[in-house]
């Protein structure tokens, strides 16, 4: 088991409906925890259309999680 | 203030942030600032709010302008973003380049907002007169199209 550390921005906080949350899970993939966290909070998007980063750094879906990482799921932006 | 990108809740003083390029090796100099207008896609705007991913956005901020310097030999280059709260009229980004010649100046400016505009983890959500408001989606350049939809949140 390793314990990992969402932090939730825009659409995200708001269908998660909170800002963080830290728990245990088994050794994944970032695309894992998608996966999991999706059906947990209903969120409309599926990976070709969303990027992830773990511990600030863009990352691919195929990273493996390692104990203590900050992972943020990024929706499209929509900056300028 | 950073060397090439900055984020701020604040107004954005066009006339202070464009007194950094002044330098003699300098034969041309672009900027382009970007407002907030009062209508998109056939809604009233009222204002709108930006929420960022702060420490990825500085890091995404830092390579964009710092590829664009490279990639045209700029002389400098900096843009700064605003978010939190801002109002019609308000100045939501600000990019600027400078160059020996104009074209590099042009050719960066444009390809610094581009690239902000797809690449930093901002986003943009707008209030309208109706008092409904919704996020507004981009896209990533990872992905294969632009698209536009918009979740309501009442």
């Amino acid at each position: 088991m390793i314990e990992i550390e969402i932090e939730y921005y825009a659409f995200f906080r708001e269908y998660s409906k909170i800002e963080s949350e830290k728990f245990f899970i088994l050794l994944s993939t970032a695309e894992e925890l998608y996966a999991r966290q999706k059906e947990l909070y209903d969120f409309p998007y599926n990976t070709d259309t969303i990027r992830v980063a773990i511990n600030d750094a863009f990352s691919s879906w195929q990273t493996l999680l390692n104990n203590g990482d900050k992972i943020v799921f990024i929706a499209p932006v929509s900056g300028g | 203030m950073n060397p090439h990108f900055d984020l701020t809740d604040t107004s954005i003083d066009s006339n202070a942030v464009r007194m950094q390029f002044a330098n003699a090796q300098t034969g041309g100099f672009v900027s382009f600032e970007g407002w907030v207008r009062n209508h998109n896609e056939g809604k009233m705007v009222s204002h709108l709010e930006y929420e960022v991913y702060t420490a990825l956005a500085l890091k995404e901020g830092e390579s964009i302008v710092a590829e664009a310097i490279k990639k045209y030999d700029l002389v400098h280059a900096y843009a700064i973003h605003r978010h939190g709260l801002l109002h019609i009229g308000d100045t939501a980004v600000w990019v600027g380049a400078s160059a020996a010649h104009r074209d590099e100046a042009f050719k960066a400016c444009r390809l610094i907002i581009d690239q902000i505009k797809v690449r930093l983890p901002i986003w943009k959500c707008e209030h309208y007169l109706d008092g409904k408001r919704e996020w507004v989606l981009c896209s990533h350049p990872n992905t294969e199209s632009t698209h536009h939809s918009h979740p309501h949140i009442h």
